[in-house]
């Protein structure tokens, strides 16, 4: 048995987005950079998939640069717009529940002498507006809080946060790497300046991320050495990853209302379901401002980590809070955040839908889960 | 980077022995782990000076609950000199190895092992004082 409710950490690629690259490392593998007849082909072909892409964003007048992953593309705009900024400020707001790639450089600004606040969220995972409203000052350049978490699924109010951080003359960046296709992207109506996104979460290729930047603001890179990206990132151009990330983002947009409206039916007959079949267990986070894509669930009195070592033996793939903290044991910051009881910050467990996923295989997961949370119950001293 | 738990390890996982609470005990113990949040209470039985029976209830991750399992296993029939001085590298051993990150669970067993035979001695001497005391 095989069944993969992980797909917040990444998904499976689909066989048209693959397709769709086969030709650029067989054929068309022509250094797009350079001025002979192969390299200008390549060149036009990538410049048809990034205008596909910007216009999926509602992004055209904005500058694409793909990068090898979501955190660099969020390394590079946290850390180029402060860097870059200077005389108009050092003072840096992030989200507290943002993913380390914004908080690891948000931490690494401070050491160069820019001033760094958090924003708190509530206890459905909501960005407390008001805090932000406080917290923003003519020094603050740029304000970075993500459109989903990774955690938890829940949705801020990008276009009302833009609309405070635009009001008081600072920059928006948003790390939005969860939520295609379930939201729709719409920089221009929304007053994003700087987005990221990356292929993998919606069934691209992995190691393709996309930071989207305003041209008129400046910005510094993180990686030098070459004239590619109008020397905003040097390295060679990744053609079959861009022309993938553009498939994959088409795909996705194209058929959102399907895909949307199958994995919300999957997401709700699941959650329906565990609450009939397992008792004591609670929802993290908001379930009405959260994307159709995720469940983050607490099952009292066991440790999330057995549980999913549990279904993993049986074949069924989930997650404990992010894939990056299972493997660090300090209890989620993303929980805590949301100042849910100690007592209950290890019995989480993240399950993460995609279009791929079938009703049958919910089904053979809350048996499998129904019978692990018992066994785990019956020795757990915690009652 | 995955756990790769060893198969004796996913097997004390998966079929933990000496679960449970012993009824009437001679001592308890619980311990806690801030760190992660793990939690394991052990009751214990002696006889002569000799674990006769030693159970433990778990909240906690694969490693905690097969760390304590095999653990319990190793220290019945033992003195309580004996399981005093048991070392937790015994129980990575014994396991065939566990991942760096997981080697406070079974410091945290022994742990919970002298916790419980400190609470058993303890009440041991209350016993003997309350004799004394008897005796004057």
């Amino acid at each position: 048995m095989f069944i993969y409710l992980d797909n917040a950490a990444t998904t499976q690629v689909d066989p048209r987005v693959l397709l769709a690259m086969e030709k650029y490392f067989l054929q068309d593998f022509a250094n797009s950079s350079a001025i002979h007849i192969a390299g200008e082909k390549v060149d036009k072909d990538l410049n048809l998939a990034k205008e596909k892409v910007a216009k999926l964003l509602r992004a055209d007048n904005k500058e694409l640069i793909f990068t090898g992953s979501a955190s660099e593309a969020n390394n590079f705009i946290i850390k180029g717009v402060m860097r870059a900024n200077k005389d108009k400020g050092k003072h840096l707001i992030v989200s507290q529940i943002e993913h380390p790639c914004v908080l690891a450089p948000a931490k690494e600004l401070t050491q160069e002498g820019f001033e760094v606040s958090y924003v708190p969220v509530d206890k459905n995972g909501l960005v407390k507006l008001s805090e932000l409203q406080k917290m923003i000052k003519p020094e603050t350049v740029l304000v970075s809080i993500m459109t989903a978490n990774n955690e938890l699924g829940t949705v801020q109010d990008i276009s009302k946060i833009a609309k405070i951080v635009k009001k008081a003359g600072a920059y928006f960046h948003t790390d939005a790497v969860q939520v295609v296709p379930y939201l729709d992207i719409n920089m221009e109506k929304d007053n994003i300046d700087f987005l990221t996104l990356s292929a993998h979460k919606f069934h691209g290729p992995k190691g393709v991320g996309l930071a989207v930047i305003s041209p008129e603001i400046k910005i510094t890179p993180l990686i030098t050495g070459g004239e590619q990206n109008n020397s905003l990132r040097a390295g060679t151009i990744n053609t079959p990853g861009i022309i993938g990330f553009s498939k994959a983002l088409e795909i996705a947009y194209r058929d959102k209302d399907k895909i949307r409206e199958k994995v919300k039916g999957l997401r709700d007959y699941f959650l329906n379901k565990v609450k009939r079949e397992i008792d004591k267990v609670e929802l993290n986070g908001s379930l009405e401002k959260r994307l159709p894509s995720n469940l983050n669930l607490r099952f009292h009195g066991v440790e999330g980590e057995a549980v999913l070592m549990d279904l993993s033996q049986q074949g069924i793939c989930v997650s404990t809070g992010s894939a990056c903290s299972a493997q660090n044991l300090k209890t989620s910051y993303v929980l805590q955040a949301l100042s849910i009881t100690p007592d209950y910050l290890n019995s989480n467990i993240r399950f993460s839908f995609s279009k791929y996923n079938s009703k049958k295989e919910l089904d053979e997961t809350i048996k499998v889960l129904k019978a692990s949370v018992a066994r785990l119950r019956a020795f757990s001293p915690i009652k | 980077m995955p756990l790769n738990y060893t198969k004796k390890t996913l097997n004390h996982f998966l079929k933990p022995r000496n679960i449970g609470e012993i009824k009437n005990a001679d001592a308890y113990a619980e311990i806690g782990n801030m760190v992660c949040g793990d939690q394991l209470n052990f009751s214990l039985k002696v006889e002569k000076g000799v674990i006769k029976d030693i159970k433990f209830m778990s909240f906690g991750c694969a490693s905690n609950i097969a760390t304590a399992s095999i653990m319990t296993e190793k220290v019945k029939g033992m003195t309580l000199e004996e399981a005093r001085n048991f070392d937790f590298n015994t129980i990575t051993s014994e396991l065939g190895g566990l991942p760096q990150q997981k080697i406070h669970c079974s410091v945290m067993a022994v742990q919970g092992l002298k916790k419980v035979i400190d609470n058993y001695e303890k009440k041991g001497e209350k016993v003997t004082n309350k004799k004394k005391v008897n005796r004057k």
